[in-house]
Order: structure tokens, then C-alpha cells, then sequence
């Protein structure tokens, strides 16, 4: 079976400054697969080249086993969803609206909805638990609620592949585990690859598969949560004082951030 | 009816083919009004439809279809022509016509490359150029003083008194492929409105997409600018005024524009033509004058 995402030596730079230096690393189908790194280490511009907004200057990259060129624009939407970092909360639609909008990769121009596109923003609503909104305006919307209409609209494109670019940054803790728990669902039930940015090491030990560290735009470690979120890969990577042990609910590693008050009385 | 007298009846009469063809009722309805009246629906279905795509590309709502420089250059270029003695048609139309092109391939040159895509370098480049022309105008005018004078005033105000029946059929034969080409993109501009890296995620190719309407639109708003002049206002409000009445969907959209801002601005010059006892006034005024507190009557009525 051919992995959802090939990158072999993949690298990128824009102007004199590199992101990305010859990365290599494949994800699995039906990975939960969570991408951390400290900010400026390639995280997001990674993204943007598996969604197809960047194009990548040197290297492979395969998606579920074909060349990324080789992918028209509808094709590669139809294959990968992208939730962007940042989301238009002023699109003036209605939710129910935005959510057919993540149909367009597999209709005509000018995008006039059918039955079945219907149905399967039904159900995306449906899944994502906010079919109720169907008739709001998006701004009126809280920021959970935002999110999980933009996750709609993504699970709309019917991808195999899921990317998303720091969906919980914004959230509150019982929201943050509702859209890590959304993905898991969405790996379960509907075999999607999930490949996720995040900045909290803990979620990416709770949810992740596979996990993903980059420094400088280049691979650090990739394996499971206990393989890469060890003690000294992390101090080495982030430049920072923390603890690692194991979580009270067994079998992932837990991390603790030491603030600098408890740094002079260990030493 | 009208600065020429006529009833109604006898309008009606000649509407139905039941007068004498050679009456000079005949004659104006037919050579003057009629071609009019078509040119102010495509002038006002132009102006609209390129404030609409304007408004989606730029996602600002104060963009307007002379956005991109392109009254500034065409002025110019129709000063030019006016100056050097040119006929209305072609003359001044094809001067002016080249002057908006100019500023047009001028700012893509300038914006070239990835940078199209910004909407802010775009935006910046159009405001610049404007009113660099402005000054050039403004410089044309001040050292202008015989009877051409007047030819430029009325030019910048915008003129529709000119329309002759041909000339409006190549207009139209001009501006209708531009109208179909952008209704086929009205989906798109709905795509566009949730951001760059969305559009393009969902399908988009927003590097095309972003080219051809924004070269249709502003090669459709030159094409019209050179041969009435500069109508303000239209572009500007119409789409607004009816975004508030349809709703953000472009499918919608485009069309209305198209039907709206044409029936307003025949609307417009009927008034401009009907409403001084004597002579005509640029159908610009009544544009503004109706339009502004109009808008601002519906943007109170659909707040909360």
C-alpha cells in the first residue's frame, strides 16, 4: 500500500532564507500524524506544500503514491483538505453556505449544488456537531463553533488526507479536546489520514500516531510519541527547561513546562 | 414628454410601427433615445459588474472598477485627443481607450509576478497611479482655455448623449463575452471571499482566476470609459446596494449587477435628460444624488 505522504529530500526557501532543508519522511494512511517544532522551524510552509499553495523548489513529494505535479488543482482537493491557521471569520455566508463550499472540487464552474452535495454537507454538519447553526452567520459564531464549521466544510471535500495548521491554537481546553477528539473520530470511522501542526507537545502525546519534530527546517526525530517526545530531544530542540514522565493515564509521555523561578534551586 | 414634445400616445404609436416612418417623432425615438437607452443599460451593467469583481479580488469594499488607474489613464488619453483636434468617434475613444490599457499593462508590470496576488500592492499601485494622472489632468485643463475646454469638462463628467445605434452594437459585441466570462467565474469570487490559501485548497487556481478577472473586468470598464466618459458612483454602490438585497452569493450577484445597475443607470439619464426645463445634465449627477442616501436608507434598515 503506498503511504498518503512521500517527501524525499524536500527543500524550500524563500528569498536567501531556507524553511525547509532535504527533508525526508513518509506518513502512513490512517495516521493520526502531528507535525511540532519550535516557531520558524518549517512547520507551516511543510503545510502549505502538501495542500498545494507552495510549490516545492527541491526534492519529491508524493501524495497517496503519485508526484504532487502530476495533481490538477481539483484533483489535489480531492485528495487533501486544508484547514489554514488563520480562518475567514468575515465571510459574510451562512454556515450552512460556507460548509457546500467545500463541495467545489467536485462540481461544474459555477459550483450549483446537487442532491448528494447536499447530503454530504448534512452529514459533515452532522458530524462535526453544528448542523444546529445551519442558518447563522458565521461571525456570530464562538471560536469552537468557527472551527468546527471550517472542519465541516473541509470534510466536505471527501479528502483521504486531513492537514491542519494549529486548529486548537485558539481554543479552550474543552474545545481543544473536542477537535483533537473530531479528528480521531475521523481517522476511525472514515480511514482519513490526519496530519496536524501543533505547538502543544501534550496533545501531539495524547492523539498523535506518528510524531513529527523539526528544528530549523530540518528532521530532528519522527516515530511514536514515546520515541520523539524524550527528555533530551525536546530540551535539545526547544532550548527550555522541562520534565518528562510518563501521564497518570498510562502509556504516552507527559510533558511539564519548568518555569525559570525553579531553575536556580535545582542547580 | 421630453425636452422634444410628444405625447405619449404618439410614442406608443411609433413603438408600434403605426406612424409614419418619417416623422420626426420616429426619427428620435428610433436614432436617439432608443440608442441611448441601450448605452446607458451596458454602461450601467459594466460599471456595476466591474465594481463587484473588484470588491471580491481586493476584499475591499471601497474598491471600485476605475480602481486599477484606469479613469486616470483614459482621461488622460482622452484629453489628449480632445487637444489635438480628434473627433468624438473613434477618435477620442481610441485615445482614450489607449491611455487605460497603458495604465492598466503599467501596473501589472509594476505588480508583476507572485505580487499580483496582493491585493495591497495592487490596491496601492491603482491609488498611485490615479493621482499621478489626476495632476497630469489637472495640468491639461489648467492650460486649456478655448472652446475644447468645455468638450473636456463634459468628457470627465461622463457623457451618453452620443450614443449612435451602430456604435452601441459594437459596444455590446465587446462587453457581453466579458459579462459571460465573469458569470462563469461568479462561483470562484464566492471561493476567493474565504481567503487566499482556502480558495486554493478547495480547487481554485486563484493565480488564473485572479488574471482573467481582473484583465476582463478592466479591459470592460475601459471600453466604456472611452467612449461615455467617467460615470461615477455606479460602481462603486451598486454592488453594495445589492449585496444588501441578495445576499454575498456571486452566482446572484453578477447577474444583478448586470440588470441592476443597467436598469439604474437608464433610470439616471432619464431623470438627467427630464428634470432641467432646459437642456440636459450629466446623468453622473443624478447618480449620486438618488444612490448615496439610498444606500444609506438600506445599510440602516439591515442592521440588526
Amino acid at each position: 500500500m503506498n503511504p498518503a505522504i512521500t517527501a524525499s529530500n524536500l527543500s524550500h526557501s524563500f528569498g536567501n532564507r531556507h524553511v525547509l532543508r532535504h527533508l525526508s519522511f513518509s506518513v502512513e494512511k490512517g495516521n493520526f500524524f502531528i507535525i511540532i517544532g519550535p516557531n520558524g522551524s518549517g512547520k507551516t510552509t511543510l503545510m502549505k506544500l502538501m495542500a498545494g499553495i507552495l510549490k516545492h523548489q527541491k526534492g519529491q513529494l508524493s501524495i497517496l503514491g503519485h508526484p504532487k505535479r502530476s495533481y490538477t488543482p481539483k484533483a489535489l482537493a480531492r485528495a487533501v483538505a486544508f484547514l489554514p491557521q488563520r480562518l475567514p471569520l468575515d465571510l459574510p455566508f451562512k454556515v450552512g453556505e460556507a460548509v457546500l463550499l467545500g463541495r467545489a472540487p467536485y462540481q461544474g464552474a459555477l459550483g450549483f449544488e446537487r442532491q448528494r452535495d447536499l447530503e454530504i454537507a448534512n452529514q459533515a454538519m452532522q458530524f462535526t456537531e453544528v448542523d444546529h447553526l445551519n442558518n447563522l452567520n458565521i461571525g456570530q459564531l464562538s471560536g469552537g463553533e468557527q472551527q468546527r464549521v471550517f472542519i465541516a466544510r473541509a470534510i466536505c471535500q471527501e479528502p483521504e488526507i486531513m492537514l491542519l495548521d494549529e486548529p486548537t491554537a485558539s481554543l479552550d481546553l474543552a474545545h481543544q479536546v473536542k477537535v483533537m477528539d473530531l479528528m480521531e473520530k475521523l481517522k476511525l470511522e472514515k480511514c482519513i489520514t490526519v496530519i496536524m501542526v501543533s505547538h502543544d507537545v501534550n496533545l501531539a502525546a495524547m492523539y498523535g500516531d506518528q510524531v513529527l519534530l523539526l528544528k530549523n527546517g530540518e528532521v530532528v526525530c519522527i516515530g511514536t510519541p514515546s520515541e520523539v517526545l524524550s527528555f533530551r530531544k525536546l530540551e535539545e530542540t526547544y532550548a527550555c527547561k522541562l520534565l518528562v514522565d510518563e501521564s497518570p493515564l498510562g502509556g504516552f509521555p507527559r510533558v511539564t513546562l519548568v518555569p525559570g523561578r525553579f531553575m536556580d534551586s535545582e542547580n | 414628454m421630453g425636452s422634444s414634445g410628444g405625447g405619449i400616445i404618439s410614442v406608443l404609436q411609433v413603438i408600434s410601427g403605426k406612424s409614419d416612418p418619417n416623422s420626426i417623432l420616429h426619427t428620435i425615438i428610433w436614432r436617439i433615445r432608443l440608442p441611448r437607452v441601450l448605452l446607458s443599460a451596458l454602461v450601467g451593467a459594466t460599471l456595476s459588474l466591474g465594481g463587484l469583481v473588484f470588491q471580491a479580488l481586493l476584499r475591499n469594499l471601497l474598491a471600485e472598477p476605475y480602481i486599477l488607474g484606469i479613469s486616470g489613464g483614459s482621461a488622460i488619453g482622452a484629453i489628449a485627443g480632445i487637444l489635438l483636434g480628434f473627433t468624438r468617434f473613434p477618435g477620442v475613444s481610441l485615445t482614450a481607450f489607449i491611455g487605460s490599457i497603458v495604465t492598466l499593462v503599467l501596473i501589472l508590470v509594476m505588480t508583476s509576478g507572485q505580487s499580483v496576488l496582493k491585493k495591497e500592492s495592487l490596491l496601492l499601485s491603482g491609488v498611485m497611479v490615479n493621482a499621478f494622472c489626476s495632476s497630469v489632468i489637472m495640468f491639461l485643463v489648467s492650460i486649456t482655455q478655448d472652446s475644447r475646454l468645455h468638450n473636456i469638462i463634459f468628457w470627465l463628467m461622463g457623457d451618453l448623449s452620443t450614443a449612435d445605434i451602430r456604435q452601441v452594437g459594437l459596444l455590446a459585441g465587446m462587453l457581453l463575452p466579458c459579462f459571460i466570462l465573469i458569470f462563469r467565474h461568479s462561483h470562484a469570487m464566492n471561493l476567493l471571499l474565504m481567503g487566499k490559501e482556502m480558495a486554493q485548497s478547495s480547487g481554485i487556481n486563484i493565480k488564473v482566476v485572479t488574471i482573467t478577472l481582473l484583465v476582463t473586468s478592466s479591459f470592460m470598464v475601459s471600453v466604456t470609459v472611452s467612449y461615455c466618459g467617467l460615470i461615477g458612483f455606479v460602481g462603486l454602490v451598486m454592488p453594495h446596494l445589492l449585496r444588501l438585497i441578495f445576499g454575498p452569493d456571486h452566482r446572484i450577484l453578477v447577474p444583478a449587477c448586470i440588470l441592476g445597475g443597467g436598469s439604474y443607470l437608464v433610470i439616471c439619464d432619464l431623470l438627467a435628460r427630464t428634470l432641467p426645463d432646459q437642456g440636459e445634465m450629466p446623468a453622473g449627477v443624478i447618480t449620486a444624488l438618488i444612490g448615496a442616501p439610498l444606500f444609506i436608507l438600506l445599510l440602516k434598515r439591515s442592521e440588526p
